[in-house]
């Protein structure tokens, strides 16, 4: 049956089980939306572009689908870049559709007109620029497909107008025809066994989980593996989630602001089982200082992720979760007992740092201090709730205070580092998880970076909470400035600020404010009332307060500094 | 080190853009990239000579078959094989010299393509290293132009050079 370009994209979508979408539309995307209008999708007007793609990616983090956003040509377009290369750096799956003046006007610099795939080519796992609407629902398949296979990441389908407008008999279905794309998801054997031999003989091995834990959902297999063999796990920062952070093995995550005993035991361990991770730098911290005396595995399903950093004596190339399980197969063939003693006392030593030396503060009756705020909405949430953050010091205290027991609960913007992500990323990950209670623990430097996205949540009756850590400064800037740059505090400081509570009220939200530490609490648990429209939380916290403990760029994982 | 690489591709839009891309944004040197089409239409193969550790060689070659678009990617330095590029060469050719010329172009199997009473083209194909030293012996007589096509590689041998395995390699 012959439709439009716009209908059979539609239909695509239904066949791929997109039941919301996240746009804007805009002039060459009136047909899209024309069609959308009447279509049993759920679509999301953000206020933004760039909110919109920030929530079809907490979307996908939350519920591992695969998120969707539009956005028009040229302006509209290049809104989503920050988005698509927030995405492409933590791995989520996501389909951008983005809008192009007709074919016959590409390249005379039409109105509105913007190279999107040149501009988005180093950012996206793949792009298509569709030139006949015949090509249009193989290409959305085969979108879907990139997006959600092998390593995730972002796929950018750009559509000129008359495309869209064009007539098309061809199905959605049809087989997927990628010569050159075939992710290796079984590792192989030989490297398996190879690593086991290896992992057998470690006296303190240490298992170093990253985001691919998550994202191929091995949780339960890495809980059987570390309590099996006796095995302490070490969380990226993105990992945060993907290993239970109660459990007696968790040792904590490690890097710039991760914990001692991550740090000391990565410095220390003679064999690193590395799952799913990228070695990020504010990991690893000086090379030439990490795990100086280790032997390391990698497990990755991204061939170039290995021995890109840190050189990788035994590589296997697989899933995450089936390579685990490959693993459960042999791991009867290797003799565990014999060092069973030494990793008993290695684990002992590791929970002997994380006792002397766990995250911590120093406590306040006067002031609210940042890390008690984190540390009573997880109390009062009783470690369910889903928490996005924003950028900085507010993203720092939140991994290091909220104790995680779930993957897909902590959301954040991990490569790039995007000011502004948490917010949308948390209206998403609550429209894909209406069960949960959905924080946004927030700088008020980032908030302010979306803070047009109230208006959405506002629309959608969407109950995110917002808890701003609000300090008056760009807080991380800040402290850099004081530990590096002699105390100048050259324009981090938020002199002028909106009072979020009459914000709340003018976007028909709630507002509720806590000056004093007697209020978080109270100011928390009225924010759990409230599910059907966004509350922003001011917690007017110690202006000054520095996260600690912090490795400084450049120096080795057991360099951390801890404060005054 | 320098490296040939040989990247079987699939002959869609932009292919060239992302591996060009790939190795600008990635910081990794392009000595010369040459493209063409291979006997079926569907699919073109990219000589990349480049330079590099193993280490970076290494990256580049796993960083290359991660692109969708790209089917097959070998390091042509590893195996036996032959190089060539294509130069063209216009020097000055005053009838005084016009005859010492012929009989360099002749002992470096070149050709002459065009001739005019003050200039020459000549066609010449080769190894970098032998089109280098002919440019050096002409430089002489006034080189006006010099345009090269960068090299292109294949592996000696029945076996198609993006199609062997580990096996067939030197290490």
């Amino acid at each position: 049956m012959s439709r439009t370009g716009a209908e059979a994209l539609v239909e695509c979508l239904k066949k791929q089980n997109v039941d919301i979408v996240f746009g804007y539309p805009g002039g060459v995307l009136l047909g899209i939306y024309d069609t959308l209008f009447d279509a049993d999708i759920l679509h999301v007007l953000p206020r933004h572009e760039q909110g919109g793609v920030h929530a079809a990616d907490g979307y996908a983090r939350a519920t591992g689908k695969v998120g969707v956003c539009f956005g028009t040509s040229g302006p509209g377009a290049t809104n989503l870049v920050t988005g698509i290369a927030n995405a492409y750096m933590d791995s989520v799956p996501l389909v951008a559709f983005t809008g192009q003046v007709p074919t016959a006007l590409i390249g005379g610099d039409a109105f509105q007109e913007a190279d999107i795939i040149g501009i988005t080519r180093p950012i996206v796992k793949h792009s298509y620029l569709v030139q006949n609407v015949d090509d249009l629902p193989r290409v959305i398949n085969e979108a879907f497909y990139i997006a959600s296979t092998g390593r995730p990441g972002p796929v950018v389908i750009d559509l000129p107008k008359d495309v869209v407008a064009g007539k098309t008999k061809t199905k959605c279905s049809g087989k997927i025809d990628l010569p050159g794309y075939n992710p290796t998801y079984e590792g192989h054997p030989l490297q398996i066994k190879k690593l086991l031999k290896e992992l057998s003989e470690a006296k303190k091995p240490v298992i170093y989980a990253g985001g691919g834990v998550i994202i191929s959902g091995a949780t339960e297999e890495l809980v059987k593996l570390s309590e099996k063999i006796g095995l302490p796990v070490v969380n990226s920062f993105l990992g945060l989630g993907g290993f239970p952070s109660a459990h007696e093995n968790y040792v904590g995550w490690l890097g710039m602001h991760g914990n001692f005993a991550s740090n000391m035991a990565m410095t220390e361990t003679d064999f690193i089982l590395a799952i799913g991770t990228r070695f990020s730098d504010r990991s690893t911290g000086r090379l030439d200082g990490f795990a100086p005396n280790a032997k390391i595995a990698h497990i990755d399903i991204d061939p170039a992720s290995i021995s890109k950093i840190v050189d990788i004596d035994i590589p296997v190339v697989g899933d995450c979760k089936k390579v685990l399980k490959q693993m459960e197969e042999y791991l009867d063939k290797f003799n565990w007992e014999k060092n069973a003693e030494s990793r008993k006392g290695w684990l002992k030593k590791i929970r002997a740092w994380n006792s002397e030396r766990p995250f911590s503060y120093k406590k306040s009756d006067k002031v609210i201090k940042p890390q008690f705020v984190v540390e009573e909405i997880c109390r009062l949430t009783d470690g369910e709730a889903i928490i996005a953050t924003e950028v900085g010091q507010n993203q720092m205290w939140a991994g290091q205070f909220y104790k995680f027991k779930h993957p897909r609960q902590f959301i954040s913007s991990g490569g790039l580092g995007t000011m502004g992500f948490g917010f949308p990323a948390a209206i998403g990950a609550k429209l894909g998880r209406p069960d949960k209670h959905v924080f946004d623990i927030a700088g008020d430097g980032s908030f302010l970076m979306n803070m047009q996205e109230i208006c959405t949540a506002v629309q959608y009756r969407v109950g995110v909470k917002v808890a701003i850590l609000n300090n008056k400064f760009l807080g991380m800037i800040r402290q850099w400035q004081h530990l590096f740059y002699n105390k100048r505090y050259s324009y981090s400081c938020l002199e002028c600020q909106p009072d979020f509570v009459k914000l709340a009220d003018a976007y028909g939200c709630v507002g509720l404010i806590a000056e004093k530490p007697s209020e978080v609490a109270d100011v928390i648990a009225e924010s759990l009332k409230i599910e059907d429209k966004p509350v922003l939380m001011d917690f007017r916290v110690d202006r000054e307060e520095n996260v600690y403990p912090m490795v400084p760029a450049g120096a080795a994982l057991n360099e951390m500094i801890y404060g005054e | 080190m320098r490296h040939i690489i040989s990247v079987l591709v699939e002959n869609n839009f932009g292919v060239l853009s992302r591996v060009a891309g790939l190795f600008s944004g990635r910081g990794y040197n392009i000595e010369s990239l040459s493209v063409g089409v291979t006997d079926d239409p569907k699919f073109s193969v990219m000589t990349i000579v480049t330079h590099g550790d193993d280490k970076i060689v290494e990256q580049i070659i796993k960083q290359l078959r991660k692109l969708i678009n790209t089917i097959r990617v070998r390091d042509v330095t590893q195996m036996d094989h032959i190089e060539r590029e294509m130069m063209l060469v216009k020097v000055h050719a005053s009838p005084k010299y016009r005859a010492e010329i012929f009989g360099i172009v002749n002992t470096f199997r070149g050709k002459i393509v065009d001739l005019t009473t003050e200039s020459m083209v000549i066609e010449i194909t080769g190894t970098k290293d032998k089109n280098k030293a002919f440019l050096d012996v002409l430089e002489v007589y006034g080189i006006i132009e010099v345009v090269r096509t960068g090299s292109v590689a294949i592996a000696r041998g029945s076996k198609a050079t993006t199609d062997f395995t580990k096996q067939d390699l030197k290490h």
